[in-house]
């Protein structure tokens, strides 16, 4: 039994991540890694979302009619959301506006809406609560990933502390501009992708 | 009962409706205070920081205490308004742009051939700051707000004591594209504002965005900005609303006053 608790919770890592598997929620992944902070905040952000949307959905899944089941869970994911960006520009003014519509916009993350469908619709709450909290660890490990390297090779810096000093500034590195801009998270993303699927090759999808 | 039943399908829907809609509001009203808290220190960050007066270690209200005089000034005249002038709605305590617009009495409505910068209705006082150095101004700190692509923006344009020279420029509210509009916040950007000359010797408006790079070599370069790629839209709508502010319905009359007292003094 614990196991199965512990397989929902570290599963979606790498052996079925939302977004190296099932290339889902990649929008938001390109938007908020240009600096780790902002890509922290937004990561805490859509794992209690999904927790507690899983958690919510799978404590009504045997009320929900299904003629409305979209609409019920959308309304949960929409007011879960609007409370966390509520919780994020009152106690961290600055990355809010950082972040600006990309907190609103974790409602259209399908990681969510794909979780809550496709598992807290079938399974008793605390597994599913796991469930939510081990998908936004998987989003939260691509995040990190790639707000690591384009921070690191965009700015030079590492959690808005220099890390390599700039030429610009006195120091070595000469910024790549490219890692500031979104697509460098698609290049980032596929090596990632191409990383896990040379690591465990059962992933790659058959013709 | 059937969970397809129609009084089961809309009695989860109601109830799912009630208590999500009651949540929600809950934490909208909870944290409004501490939002509202957060907004203003933002926009005492933004007065400094166009005044260049911010640094991030120094607590931002004891420098503004320290550092910052306001005056509420009449846009038409010029003319601060002394003490006894302010009343229970119009002080620079209460002073919300929005607001202040908004209001029958104490805002205004703009003709469409005045209304350069898209607002439709203005304040008929606005609160200007000043960064005195012992016992000078140093610096007047104007507030602005334009029409964007999408939002207004809302922000601070700071001038050296001639009048002329651009000193700095900030927004610390939008809802311009990240990335593209939203670039207006890039600090390199603004850091080109500073120096540049918005009035000539005859105090003629001569600031304007270029699309694209400014050639250093013309005669013009001094009173020209880089516009922001991506951001057409948007750069002409800051190009506008330093238009509508730096004119006659705007800062014309307040500006007017001070050159005239700093040629007679």
């Amino acid at each position: 039994m614990a196991n199965k608790y512990k397989d929902v919770l570290l599963d979606p890592i790498f052996n079925n991540n939302p977004i190296g598997l099932q290339v889902l929620g990649i929008c938001s992944a390109l938007a908020v890694t240009t600096r780790l902070q902002t890509a922290v905040v937004m990561s805490l952000a859509v794992i209690v979302v999904t927790a507690f949307s899983n958690l919510s959905v799978s404590l009504i899944r045997n009320h929900i009619p299904n003629s409305i089941r979209i609409l019920v869970e959308m309304t949960i994911i929409a007011s879960l959301v609007i409370i966390a960006d509520q919780f994020i520009k009152a106690f961290a003014y600055d990355i809010s506006k950082q972040l600006s519509i990309f907190v609103g916009l974790i409602i259209t993350n399908c990681i969510i809406m794909g979780r809550a469908e496709a598992f807290a619709l079938k399974n008793p709450p605390l597994i599913s609560f796991m469930d939510g909290i081990g998908n936004g660890f998987g989003y939260t490990f691509v995040l990190l990933f790639v707000g690591f390297f384009r921070e690191l090779l965009g700015t030079g810096q590492l959690f808005n502390v220099t890390v390599l000093p700039l030429a610009s500034e006195g120091g070595w590195y000469s910024i790549n501009g490219l890692m500031v801009l979104s697509p460098s998270a698609f290049f980032l993303i596929g090596l990632l992708i191409w990383a896990i699927r040379a690591w465990k090759p059962d992933q790659v999808e058959e013709n | 009962m059937q969970s397809d039943s129609i009084q089961k399908t809309v009695g989860v829907a109601l109830a799912v409706c009630l208590v999500c809609s009651v949540l929600v509001s809950v934490s909208a009203v909870y944290l409004q205070s501490i939002q509202e808290e957060n907004k203003r220190l933002d926009k005492i960050k933004n007065i400094l920081m166009a005044g260049g007066l911010y640094d991030k270690k120094a607590d931002i209200q004891s420098v503004f205490k320290e550092k910052i005089t306001s005056a509420l000034i009449d846009l038409s005249t010029g003319d601060e308004l002394s003490e006894e002038q302010f009343t229970a709605k119009l002080s620079p305590e209460t002073f919300d742009i929005k607001e202040m617009a908004a209001d029958k009495v104490l805002g205004q409505a703009l003709g469409a051939e005045d209304d350069i910068a898209g607002i439709n209705r203005i304040p008929k006082n606005m609160l200007v700051y000043s960064v005195v150095e012992n016992g000078v101004i140093d610096k007047i700190i104007l507030p602005m707000h334009g029409k964007g692509l999408w939002s207004t923006m809302y922000g601070f344009v700071a001038m050296s004591n001639d009048l002329k020279t651009i000193k700095g420029l900030t927004f610390y509210e939008h809802g311009e594209t990240p990335g593209l509009g939203g670039e207006i916040e890039n600090p390199s950007w603004r850091a080109s504002w500073t120096g540049k000359l918005a009035f000539d010797d005859q105090a003629q408006l001569v600031l304007e965005i270029l699309k694209g790079k400014v050639n250093p070599a013309s005669a013009k370069a001094s009173s020209q900005i880089d516009g922001l790629a991506g951001a057409t839209l948007t750069t002409r709508g800051v190009e506008k609303m330093i238009k509508f502010w730096f004119g006659k319905n705007g800062y014309g009359p307040f500006l007017k006053k001070l050159r005239e007292a700093s040629s007679n003094g």
